[in-house]
């Protein structure tokens, strides 16, 4: 009956002439109203999708099903230095370091690049999406010395920068759910961040969003991701830098704005 | 040197203006976060006895971040105007707490006086003030602007129409356009967050939206909220642009963060100018801000987070807005952590910046990290309207498909102007009306079937 709490079937056999429009957009068009005020069903599918994407939120990352889904592929699992999810939301400083365990664990090679895949604020996001992303890029980085991938939980996009820095990675990718909207609960964000350092700015990063099954596609996202990667190289950078150079297909929202703050999941 | 109070036969002692101000502030995980928050509630309330003696004079001569250092201080201080601070300049803030709600300072005096009004002043009275207290003042404050309409009358309430799609697909955004409109959204403007922040992107935006104004003639203003660089550049290309926007905070480093500064705003302000394209007016810039930003960015300087927020008005105020609003709840639990924090927050924002002369709306909303809900909203969008709000952002079904986050739906705003007996703009309420959308006497939205209005063209048209 619904999809995310969002009706699919009309309320109200008057309302059936949006539903060609509902093809356009995701969005909750044509609601129709009681007064001013929405009907009843329309405001239980809501309240039912806002209880859906805080239980997004609040679930941990099941990281040994991410291990299964790499068929024996090398991975580490690290965390940050929030203990848990509420000290995770309300210290996002903490969610941005690694815990000490986890960065002894952590052995110094030489790397081009380190996929690292975060919980974020949605761990489904990473659970269906970063695996199969992670893949989708091995045939596009064709003789690139590729690290094993990270798996890092309570963890923000600036966990990377210190991860790569203690592997040797002089590129990290970074692979997070982003914070749950109503309709969708499991887009991904992808951060690339050129010769990362801990305390490293966002505006040293370029960023592909909205990567879930309405939004970027996988290889979409993928060829895009290749593209940036190959400039950063070339170049030498990333962020704004990398953002001038490229041509307007291929950017994604790398520049600050108040809408960005917590993309930084 | 610095504050001291005894309370409850304890004496507390503040070492400067930059923490008397954080101690006094009401509550809130931002502060928290940055370890500038009240140990105890105490030590809060001898702040605020301490923080009801300063003289307003203080705020002139201390600058929270230092004149060479910073461009945002160097402007609040370089276009301070003492004529219009002279009616107060002897007042301590308890006392300008006090005239503030007096009968005295009615529309007339306010308006003169907030040119003489720093950031750091309004913040620092707001924290004394209750929440009513707030309200209750930017309700006599009235600040217009204009451009294809006339925003900020008394008796009005305008909102944004957010038409927002995850892959700024225009037919989408066509189709949420529709739909507010049929509620009677769109007043402050038409403005989509764009999903690819580029130069060809918003122009591609701009055009549709421009082409859809013009085809039903609608009085009112679009806008595509891109960075300011790409902004300047679309118009460099000859874009649709009325309304540049820029997403600014209360520091030059922090500014500096979003990737902007004064010149790169001044550049950009003279460059919509020259467009002449307002026909009431001549108020072109939109700017967004929100508590927390310059925290988020490291760049507070060690100021409470309310307080560098209302360093932003500044910066706004220099481009004579036509419209900015907070966005309250966007930016998380780790600075705003529940509905009660939001609220409040929601209305320091509006008070400071309507006492400042600022064009103050408000995106009442929140993320599914938050401890907040639709409630909450229903509650700070009543207050704010109670307040006086020039404009509430409004998304199909309270629901933003592309930012992921809860506004306000357009039932939302339909049924605060109701409550609060509100109209839309004159001049797009008279459109509406032409439109046979609006019955003006009921002030009441008609429930029409997309088949009885030309503007379901619209989406052929996109």
């Amino acid at each position: 009956m619904t999809e995310h709490g969002k009706p699919v079937v009309p309320t109200n056999a008057a309302l059936d002439e949006w539903q060609p429009l509902r093809g356009l957009t995701r969005a909750r068009i044509g609601l129709g109203r009681s007064g001013n005020a929405q009907r009843t069903t329309d405001v239980l599918a809501f309240q039912a999708a806002h209880a859906q994407a805080r239980d997004a939120v609040h679930a941990p990352l099941d990281v040994q099903g991410m291990e299964r889904q790499l068929h024996g592929a090398p991975c580490l699992h690290v965390q940050s230095r929030a203990a848990d999810r509420a000290t995770y939301l309300r210290r996002p400083d903490l969610g941005r370091r690694l815990c000490e365990d986890s960065l002894h664990m952590l052995r110094k090679e030489e790397w081009d690049v380190v996929f690292v895949a975060a919980d974020g604020l949605s761990s489904i996001a990473t659970q269906t999406n970063a695996i199969p992303f992670f893949q989708a890029m091995q045939p596009l980085l064709r003789g690139w010395r590729i690290a094993p991938l990270v798996i890092a939980t309570q963890s923000r996009v600036a966990i990377g920068d210190e991860i790569a820095q203690a592997m040797g990675a002089r590129l990290v990718v970074m692979m997070i759910g982003e914070r749950p909207g109503l309709s969708v609960a499991d887009s991904l964000g992808i951060y690339l961040t050129y010769a990362p350092y801990v305390g490293c700015p966002d505006s040293l990063r370029n960023c592909l969003s909205n990567i879930h099954a309405h939004g970027m596609t996988i290889p979409v996202g993928a060829s895009k991701l290749a593209w940036l990667m190959q400039e950063a190289e070339r170049l030498g950078l990333t962020g704004v830098g990398l953002k001038d150079a490229a041509p307007d297909k291929v950017l994604g929202k790398n520049t600050l704005s108040l809408h960005d703050k917590d993309t930084d999941a | 040197m610095g504050y001291r109070h005894r309370l409850g036969g304890e004496s507390y002692h503040f070492p400067d203006l930059k923490t008397l101000l954080a101690v006094a502030s009401s509550t809130r995980s931002g502060d928290q976060l940055a370890g500038l928050a009240a140990q105890s509630d105490a030590q809060r309330m001898a702040a605020r006895y301490a923080l009801a003696d300063v003289p307003l004079r203080s705020f002139v001569q201390t600058a929270l971040v230092p004149y060479e250092e910073d461009e945002v201080t160097r402007l609040i201080v370089d276009t301070h105007d003492a004529n219009a601070f002279s009616p107060i300049a002897h007042m301590t803030v308890g006392e300008f707490r006090d005239w503030l709600l007096s009968h005295e300072a009615d529309t007339v005096s306010l308006a003169r006086i907030a040119p003489g009004i720093t950031p750091e002043m309004a913040a620092a009275v707001s924290k004394l003030m209750r929440n009513q207290d707030m309200m209750s003042v930017a309700r006599k404050i009235q600040v217009i602007t204009k451009f294809r309409n006339t925003i900020g009358l008394p008796g009005c309430l305008s909102s944004r129409l957010q038409p927002n799609h995850p892959t700024d697909d225009l037919k989408g955004i066509a189709a949420s356009t529709l739909d507010g409109l049929l509620y009677g959204m769109g007043d402050a403007v038409i403005g989509i967050n764009p999903a690819t922040d580029s130069v060809a992107n918003g122009l591609a935006l701009l055009d549709m939206l421009d082409q859809a104004r013009q085809l039903y003639d609608i009085p009112t203003q679009t806008c595509v909220l891109t960075h300011v660089t790409n902004t300047l550049e679309i118009m460099n290309r000859g874009g649709a642009v009325d309304l540049v926007f820029q997403s600014v905070a209360g520091t030059q480093k922090a500014n500096e963060g979003f990737g902007v500064s004064l010149a790169i705003l001044r550049e950009a302000h003279e460059a919509a100018l020259a467009l002449g394209r307002g026909t009431v007016g001549q108020n072109v810039m939109y700017f967004e801000t929100g508590q927390g930003a310059a925290l988020s960015a490291g760049a507070h300087h060690g100021i409470d987070q309310q307080t560098v927020e209302a360093r932003a008005y500044a910066v706004a105020r220099a481009f004579d807005p036509l419209l900015v609003n907070t966005v309250v709840g966007f930016i998380g639990p780790e600075y705003l952590y529940d509905g009660k924090q939001v609220i409040r927050a929601g209305l320091e924002d509006h008070f400071c910046a309507k006492l400042m002369g600022v064009p103050m709306g408000c995106d009442a909303c929140y993320t599914n990290h938050a401890e907040v809900d639709q409630d909450d909203m229903d509650n700070l969008m009543t207050l704010l309207g109670v307040a006086g709000i020039t404009f509430l952002i409004g998304v199909p079904g309270a629901d933003d498909i592309m930012l992921n986050y809860q506004s306000l739906s357009f039932h939302d705003i339909l049924t605060l102007r109701h409550m609060l007996g509100a109209r839309p703009a004159p001049e797009f309420a008279a459109w509406l009306e032409r439109m046979g959308l609006y019955d003006p006497l009921a002030n009441q939205m008609r429930p029409l079937a997309l088949e009885q209005t030309p503007l379901a063209r619209l989406i052929g048209a996109a």
